[in-house]
């Protein structure tokens, strides 16, 4: 922890260390926050732009039940999504934790390789996919079609025409909420995998060792030992998904279809198409201030088990 | 009751092509203070392990209290064990620490309060219930890891270098207080240890290990006094090893020559015959220095060095042409025992029980 500022001149060095980012914060985040936040008390003008008539108008708007139904569906969207992340993540850092040194820097590696191309390249890369003729539904429609035909003509029985319906249409998986938590886990599982994977790797499995030793089954092992000692990676790569889940827009927009799924779309239309900018500012004001309510709790309730670590 | 505590019978463990333990066949007598000792990577542990069912054995069979262990998982054996560097719960306080056992054995959470203040007053540690490991020193850490498995009243103890993090004065005073927690419990306990020393101080019985193998099985004394091999008589203790060629055998007496010197040889082993190619080990302590030669046998020798350490002189004696032994005299203050000076003759005597000779 800081020790305690004993003279002014502790003070004045303090100021003078942290001033280049101080600054930078100031410019670049506290001041287009503060833009943001006095916008949204504005009205749009007729042409777009801002007319600086100071209206609570905004904030009333977002009780709209529309908007709170997005709201939901956006938490809805993105807590999934760091569910399965945190379900997938965190036996995968397990796995990787555990090799031998030399092929745990292998897979990490080929963890975060899929980052190097662009983002919106791997968004679209899930948009052909899983679109009607995209190769999953290739797969479905004559791969697995034929697959049933051949066994309905070899083995009769009455549960073959059902299979043989569906498997005649495509899936529908493009333009759904599943294609977008698809999109969104993929794009922020190594968020989810490092944090756990730093705490898995710091933890001593001799304790795990010790709590088998004391009567512990590897269930209850894992249940007393090994969670609320690796809870910490859990809790900071939820974090890290859950955030950038909530204010998502690529994502939902290129895989959600043609509706409007999540928040970060409708704060897009409002700022690109509406061009309501104070609206699309209470709109993004709100956003904000949720996840920050959110995190914080979520890490103050993290705390508890944070401070076991040695 | 059965007969050994532990029992080991053949038991081999590979690692890959790589053995760590090779066919070790031991019994650790119930209620007795066992030691493996050996230098690092010798497979004590692994021997540790393969009782506390960390590992599984390649082959062979571990017997804890006369039943064959098989496959058991360790939270089903009734051993406990106190871990190198003592892998306490980091996340628990003491009192949860040593509670731990009695909980996942759900027993009732009086009984559990009960237990632990009576484990926890037993390594006299009775007040820090509420303190998290990281706030306990060394020693105070050992203690939880000694209550913690002491608490569940296992059948057996197994101990892993557990004093190995302590500094000196503290490890010595807490191999004292083991060994008198060992003998007020009465629990059989199993003890890794690398310094030889410590493994004298508080063992019943000790066995040696080297490569995977154990070389010797027997008391402190058993194994200073009568070392069955060259590892053990160099591995336990100071000793003057010396090769020579036995030229006469008598009674279980031999005369070897040793680089021009014949010395005289007490206990020697059955089937060794004149020619064969021996080594003499003798403690350095057991090797008097006189003025004037005390009898046919002594051998003259240069003293070509004069260590004072304190409680004892040490003399590095020129025997012969190559070979130079090392001499521990100790320091009594009254003369019993002459000093000697660099370079000066002296002529070395021992008892002839006191040159072991060793063949292997």
């Amino acid at each position: 922890m800081a020790q305690p500022l004993r003279t002014r001149r502790d003070l004045l060095r303090l100021l003078i260390l942290i001033s280049p980012s101080l600054l930078w914060l100031v410019i670049f985040f506290l001041l287009p926050l503060l833009l943001v936040f006095a916008i949204s008390f504005g009205q749009r003008g007729t042409y777009g732009g801002v007319q600086w008539t100071p209206t609570l108008a905004n904030y009333a708007r977002l009780l709209d039940p529309l908007y709170l139904r997005i709201f939901l569906r956006t938490l809805f969207i993105a807590g999934t999504a760091t569910v399965l992340c945190a379900l997938i993540g965190y036996p995968m850092a397990f796995f990787i934790a555990t090799r031998p040194a030399r092929w745990r820097n292998a897979f990490l590696l080929l963890l975060v390789i899929p980052f190097w191309t662009n983002f919106l390249v791997r968004m679209y890369a899930w948009l052909f996919l899983l679109r009607d003729n995209g190769p999953i539904n290739v797969l479905w429609t004559e791969g697995i079609h034929a697959a049933v035909a051949w066994l309905a003509a070899a083995i009769p029985a009455p549960f073959w025409e059902p299979l043989l319906q569906a498997t005649s249409t495509p899936l529908r998986l493009f333009g759904t909420d599943g294609a977008v938590i698809v999109g969104l886990v993929y794009a922020w599982l190594p968020d989810m995998v490092l944090p756990c994977y730093a705490a898995v790797e710091r933890l001593d499995p001799r304790l795990v060792e010790a709590a088998q030793d004391l009567y512990a089954t590897r269930v209850r092992a894992f249940l007393r030992v090994v969670l609320p000692l690796t809870r910490s990676g859990l809790i900071t790569g939820s974090v890290l998904v859950f955030v950038p889940c909530v204010g998502a827009y690529v994502t939902p927009d290129l895989l959600g279809g043609a509706r409007t799924v999540m928040i970060g779309n409708v704060i897009y239309s409002q700022f690109m198409m509406a061009r309501d900018y104070p609206f699309g500012s209470a709109l993004s004001f709100v956003l904000m201030a949720l996840m920050l309510v959110a995190t914080v709790a979520y890490f103050r309730l993290g705390g508890e088990g944070g401070r076991g670590r040695g | 009751m059965a007969e050994y505590a532990v029992e080991l019978r053949n038991v081999s463990k590979f690692f890959g092509s790589v053995a760590a333990v090779r066919n070790v066949t031991l019994g650790i007598r119930e209620g007795e203070f066992f030691s493996l000792l050996g230098p690092s990577g010798c497979g004590k542990t692994t021997t540790l392990r393969l009782i506390a069912g960390f590992e599984l054995p390649t082959a062979g069979e571990v017997y804890i209290g006369g039943e064959l262990q098989g496959d058991t998982p360790p939270y089903r054996r009734p051993v406990n064990t106190v871990f190198q560097n003592y892998a306490l719960f980091p996340h628990m306080t003491v009192y949860e620490n040593v509670a731990f056992g009695l909980r996942m054995r759900r027993l009732p959470e009086n009984e559990i309060r009960r237990q632990v203040h009576e484990a926890l007053e037993m390594v006299r540690l009775s007040g820090l219930e509420r303190r998290r490991p990281r706030e306990l020193s060394g020693g105070q850490q050992q203690r939880v890891a000694l209550a913690r498995a002491l608490v569940n009243r296992p059948r057996v103890l197994l101990l892993d270098e557990p004093l190995g993090a302590l500094d000196q004065k503290l490890r010595r005073a807490m191999q004292l207080e083991l060994k008198n927690l060992q003998q007020q419990v009465g629990i059989t306990f199993i003890y890794v240890t690398h310094d030889q020393e410590e493994a004298m101080t508080m063992s019943d019985r000790i066995a040696v290990m080297d490569q995977g193998a154990i070389l010797q099985v027997g008391t402190p004394a058993e194994i200073y006094e009568c070392p069955a091999s060259r590892f053990v008589a160099d591995f336990i203790g100071e000793t003057n090893l010396l090769e020579g060629k036995v030229v006469e055998v008598w009674d279980h007496h031999a005369l070897v020559l040793v680089d021009g010197a014949r010395m005289v040889c007490g206990a020697v082993p059955e089937g060794v015959r004149v020619g064969q190619r021996v080594t003499v080990a003798i403690r350095p302590e057991r090797i008097s220095l006189h003025a004037q030669p005390p009898g046919p046998l002594a051998i003259p020798g240069i003293v070509r060095d004069v260590v004072y350490t304190g409680a004892d002189i040490r003399y590095m004696v020129r025997m012969a042409d190559r070979v130079t032994v090392l001499v521990r005299s100790p320091n009594t203050g009254n003369g019993s025992t002459p000093h000697f000076l660099r370079n000066e003759t002296v002529y070395l005597s021992w008892r002839p029980e006191s040159a072991r000779l060793l063949v292997a």
